[in-house]
């Protein structure tokens, strides 16, 4: 949901509360869009984050995420014309 | 302004959250990376996609995996260790619209449960079993399984796993791709995202090929344990991809789903009225009817014991069949000697109008003893009140309990006069019967048309009628009571 200029194709809302620290998902994500967190979640674990650009939408760390609700995957709509 | 429509999210099949504690209500209890989270996480999504969950009954093994119903909200049951493949069929056989998925670990299925896959796969049982081989025992700290690499240090292997001591790796996809029956076999790795999106394809396929009704479907998915392994879940990816694959080739095995009929329905059973007549038993007329209703009150515990030979478990044989012809609830237990010839032999019958815990016979309160030995060995362990018959023409004398109502006759010699020293065993149930009047006359001889040969029949009802009328002889005399 980049602010300005085209948006991004996709975009992921990461689950603090499910989420393990495990890092799969920053390691399968192709454009290396997420991270983990300084601070810990109320498990003691890095959660993953998303800081916000560059989701393509493509849906990989969804299937590599070992949790059931960790992640969850948006995609831009096509743009209805004008 | 731009819009957003949700792809992927957590499947319908889990549950939103999970009736753990309240704190843990939102995790899994696998640990971080664990390729059990991915699987589930497969196996849901497909579920959903077939539109299945109503109808899909989880089978879910010991091991890590074992709390499968604390996620799926699906029909499920957790079953003992390496069990799964045999409840699963008899989920799927009682109810065949279901969906019965099997989910095992490879100490579950591969160690502890090599037989029952090995069956089920070979009775192509409609099914699908998804396998998670982490090559280890991860639920229990880390053991050696069937499936850990050679060099492997495990709990178990403490010096690395040696072929020439612990064996080869099992290969179970190879070994159930040599049965028949089985229409899909593929091995799957989660060591990437490529292998990942592979393996989602394939357990779909392995439970859509069970909504077509097809048969036996089975998946074996290479699977990191990142705490066992004490890896960095990163770097347990890589072992699953650069190792474990290399060990176990990822290959689909079968596909039979293109030639593979749905299987027709099972034919229903017979109905329990029918199956005399299907299992020629009785001849169907009335009199042979089996009581609807036992006719007393009645708790036999009966041990029979003799030489092989003396038709011990005959006798016993008889008097279960014919109790339950009576409408009795009966228990037949041979007891076998490691000596088949010439060794002893008894057997435990219970005849009673209330259901029978056990078929066990440890506390009788009737020994008919066919021989001193028996006689000796368990007249102790008779009830007060008990009755024991004994085949001899007195009982010995530091073997008479005045608790007890003790019958010496010598049965043996009453059959050697009838001219055949065999049917010792069912003079002897004639006195049985005199004694107690526990089985109408009707309901033996049915047992007896049954269970003896044709040719022996008429002796035996001669045989049957002597016991009665010596016991009734004899029980007049005192010299039987034990006074
Ligand atoms: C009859 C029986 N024997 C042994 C055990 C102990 N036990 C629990 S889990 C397990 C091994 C599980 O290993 P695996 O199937 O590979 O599952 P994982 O935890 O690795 O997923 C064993 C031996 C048990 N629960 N029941
Ligand atoms: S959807 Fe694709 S691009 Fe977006 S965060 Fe996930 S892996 Fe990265
Ligand atoms: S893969 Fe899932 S659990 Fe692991 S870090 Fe990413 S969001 Fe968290
Ligand atoms: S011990 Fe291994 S298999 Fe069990 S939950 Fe942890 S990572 Fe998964
Ligand atoms: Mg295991």
């Amino acid at each position: 949901m980049a602010i300005i200029g085209k948006p991004d194709r996709g975009s992921v809302e990461m689950n603090a509360e499910e989420c393990k620290g495990c890092g799969l998902c920053l390691e399968a994500c192709p454009p290396k869009v997420l991270h983990l967190a300084e601070g810990l979640n109320r498990y003691g674990y890095h959660p993953a984050i998303y800081a916000g650009v560059g989701c393509t939408g493509c849906g990989i760390c969804f299937f590599v995420c070992p949790e059931p609700g960790g992640i969850r995957v948006f995609r831009l709509d096509a743009v209805a014309a004008a | 302004m731009a819009s957003y429509t949700v792809t992927h999210q957590k499947a319908r099949a889990f549950y939103d959250t999970y009736e753990r504690k309240a704190e843990l209500q939102n995790q899994t209890h696998y640990c971080p990376g664990c390729g059990h989270g991915i699987v589930s996480k497969l196996l849901a999504q497909a579920i959903d996609e077939l539109g299945v969950q109503d109808r899909t009954v989880l089978i879910s093994p010991v091991g890590c995996s074992v709390f499968g119903y604390y996620y799926f909200d699906v029909g499920n049951v957790q079953v003992a260790h390496g069990r799964a493949p045999a409840v699963a069929t008899a989920v799927k056989r009682s109810r065949p619209e279901s969906i019965v998925i099997g989910y095992q670990g490879d100490g579950d299925l591969a160690a502890i449960g090599t037989a029952e896959i090995i069956h089920a796969a070979n009775r192509g049982e409609p099914i699908t079993v998804i396998f998670v081989n982490n090559g280890i025992y991860g639920m229990t700290g880390g053991q050696m399984a069937p499936t850990t690499l050679l060099g492997r240090k495990t709990a178990t292997s403490p010096l690395g796993r040696d072929a020439m001591n612990e064996g080869f790796p099992l290969h179970v996809c190879e070994m159930l791709n040599s049965l028949e029956a089985p229409v899909y076999i593929e091995r799957v790795a989660l060591g990437n995202n490529k292998q990942i999106m592979h393996a989602a394809k394939v357990v779909k396929r392995a439970v859509e090929n069970q909504v077509k009704g097809l048969g036996f479907s089975f998946v074996e998915v290479l699977s990191p344990c990142p705490t066992i392994w004490k890896m960095q879940p990163v770097e347990a990816q890589r072992f699953v991809r650069d190792e474990m694959a290399a060990v176990f080739g990822l290959c689909n095995f079968r596909d039979r789903t293109k030639e593979a009929q749905a299987r027709p329905a099972r034919a229903a059973s017979p109905a329990l009225e029918d199956l005399p007549r299907l299992l020629d038993l009785g001849n169907g007329s009335g009199e042979d009817a089996v009581a609807a209703c036992p006719p007393q009150e009645l708790d036999l515990r009966i041990k029979v014991a003799g030489f092989g030979g003396q038709g011990v478990l005959m006798l016993g044989e008889v008097l279960a069949e014919a109790g339950l012809d009576a409408g009795y609830e009966v228990s037949w237990l041979p007891s076998y000697g490691p000596e088949m010839r010439s060794g002893t032999s008894n057997c435990h019958v219970r005849l009673a109008n209330h259901a029978i815990d056990s078929p066990l016979v440890s506390r009788p309160n009737v020994l008919l003893a066919l021989n001193e030995p028996s006689l000796r060995k368990f007249l102790p362990a008779v009830e007060e009140g008990g009755l024991v018959l004994y085949n001899g023409s007195e009982i010995p004398g530091d073997c008479v309990r005045s608790d007890l109502r003790m019958v010496a006759l010598p049965f043996t010699q009453l059959a050697d006069e009838l001219g055949a020293t065999k049917v010792g065993n069912i003079v002897m149930l004639g006195a049985l019967l005199e004694a107690t009047g526990i089985l109408e006359q009707g309901r033996v001889v049915g047992a007896l048309k049954r269970l003896v040969h044709p040719r022996f029949f008429e002796l035996d009802l001669a045989a049957l009628a002597r016991g009665r009328g010596e016991f009734r002889e004899s029980a007049s005399d005192d010299y039987l009571w034990g006074v």
